[in-house]
């Protein structure tokens, strides 16, 4: 373990992380490589990177669903590995299939969280209801999953992240697997909410165009995972300047 | 046209059935009644059985033996199967031990338990629980095993107390199999229990098939055998009524396999 102090303004912080998959002895496969990483809060953070370069090993680790091999993760100062339950209802991850529970109505899946967080039925109930409408499925509350068509599933596995208004977001890939009118409809609708609830969000995407409308940061990572170019913006960011980080992006991708 | 389809489809299933009795009442005409006996006395010796408190307890205690059977291999089953789904060392020891015993005909559990055991009743439970063990427990591994690892990676994203886990996602992925094994192993419990209590117990269904037997009642054979039936039967239809309320969440296509 690292001795190192997560700094005051990082949300989430990577010190020196490495992880190696395969036996102690035999080592088969670095998937990240010394990566040093820091998000602000309310910082939205595109990871952008080829298929394989370990964006998504990185989004397990800040998860806590796997532990680094060497280095320090640190989610509000906290080991999200470690410290597994401490987070509960204080992170939220929007995976890059929907991943609905079939025996769940749409209704049911968005309360799942708030059910671990031990809310009241009747408050359960409202904030999952507030949230389908909020993206859209007012009247499919009681829809089984096999019922709704790929859009609104996703759509239903965001209203299950964002009702319980957990400070961190996670999200790998969410809209990879949609139509571009459908996820561009459904992107807009993200960076809104994200934006009017003050999160902090990691995003991981292997598009260029995603990354630029998403993030007011961007990681392009170059596998095993380490940082190649870290570039942040705002709104007052120009389209020129965007051209020009579109370029950039472009060319450490095809390095 | 709802109603005509209900009765196409309970005359097609019922069919079978009925071809099965009318070769049987028609074999009555022309054999002694010892080899097959009218099925108009089977049905009064049926409802002599279902009617006369001593003969239907005998029914009861074979009933409540082969659920107290089934119950204590599911329950010891489980067990196994949620520690060998933990820990590859406890798989490694339990799954040859557990294959060992599927090879043991049920015959020579009775006879151990003849030889290890005093009390009936016990005699029976262990007859029932080894008979039933290894299925119940690879069935429950399976099912395990067979779980998404997506959505319980999904389920563990929320930090879920190990009941709740249990609740919201182990629980309801596993029903379907466990309910299939329950329908799977009522079958085989029924044609054990019979066994074990030919040779082993004072009472029960085939305790009295054991009567019958040396009394060359072939009607009283079939009575007390469709004791036993109705039992499977009714189960088997309490098992699909959970199921089709359970599992109504499934989509179904209208191009079947």
């Amino acid at each position: 373990m690292s001795g190192t102090v997560t700094p005051p303004d990082a949300a989430i912080h990577l010190d020196d992380v490495s992880k190696v998959f395969g036996k102690a002895d035999t080592e088969v496969y670095r998937a990240v490589d010394g990566l040093d990483l820091d998000v602000r809060p309310g910082q939205m953070l595109a990871l952008l990177g080829k298929t394989g370069c370990g964006k998504s090993t990185i989004f397990n680790m800040i998860a806590g669903l796997t532990a680094p091999t060497s280095g320090t993760v640190r989610v509000d100062g906290r080991d999200p590995f470690g410290d597994f339950n401490s987070f509960r209802g204080k992170m939220a991850i929007v995976f890059q299939n929907d991943r609905l529970l079939p025996w769940r109505s749409a209704i049911q899946n968005v309360e799942l969280g708030l059910e671990m967080l031990e809310v009241p039925a009747a408050e359960r109930r409202a904030t999952a209801q507030l949230w389908l409408s909020k993206l859209g499925l007012g009247g499919h509350e009681n829809d089984y999953p096999h019922a709704l068509s790929g859009g609104m599933r996703q759509r239903v596995s965001i209203a299950r992240a964002f009702a319980t208004n957990a400070n961190i977001l996670l999200c790998d890939e969410p809209f990879s697997a949609l139509d571009e009118s459908t996820a561009g409809r459904l992107r807009a609708e993200f960076v809104r909410l994200v934006k009017e609830n003050g999160k902090t969000a990691v995003f991981i995407t292997h598009s260029i165009s995603e990354a630029l409308e998403i993030g007011d940061r961007i990681v392009v990572l170059k596998r095993p995972a380490t940082i190649a170019y870290d570039v942040s913006f705002d709104a007052g960011t120009g389209q020129q300047e965007r051209e020009l980080i579109r370029a950039r992006i472009g060319d450490v991708l095809a390095a | 046209m709802m109603l005509l389809g209900g009765v196409r489809r309970l005359g097609s299933s019922a069919l079978p059935f009925v071809v099965v009795i009318a070769l049987w009442q028609f074999a009555s005409l022309f054999f002694p009644r010892f080899l097959f006996p009218s099925l108009i006395d089977v049905f009064w010796r049926c409802l002599e059985i279902f009617l006369n408190g001593a003969m239907f307890a005998d029914v009861l205690s074979t009933v409540l033996r082969i659920l107290a059977g089934l119950a204590g291999a599911f329950i010891i089953g489980g067990a196994l199967a949620l520690l060998m789904v933990r820990s590859r060392a406890v798989d490694k020891f339990l799954s040859p031990i557990l294959t060992l015993f599927q090879g043991i005909p049920a015959l020579s559990w009775v006879v151990f338990a003849i030889i290890w055991f005093h009390g009936v009743e016990f005699r029976i439970l262990f007859i029932m629980v080894m008979t039933t063990l290894p299925a119940f427990t690879f069935q429950v591994l399976g099912a395990l095993r067979g779980m998404s690892r997506d959505l319980m990676e999904m389920v563990f994203s929320f930090r879920p107390t190990r009941a709740k886990l249990f609740r919201v996602m182990i629980a309801p992925a596993i029903l379907p199999d466990i309910l299939t094994a329950w329908k799977v192993n009522l079958g085989n419990a029924s044609r054990v229990v019979v066994v074990a209590e030919l040779v082993g117990a004072t009472g029960g269904v085939g305790y009295q098939l054991l009567q019958q037997q040396q009394l060359f009642d072939m009607a009283g054979a079939l009575a007390w055998t469709l004791q036993l039936v109705f039992f499977v039967l009714t189960v088997q239809g309490a098992l699909t009524l959970i199921e089709n309320a359970a599992f109504r969440y499934r989509a179904v296509s209208e191009r079947a396999i």
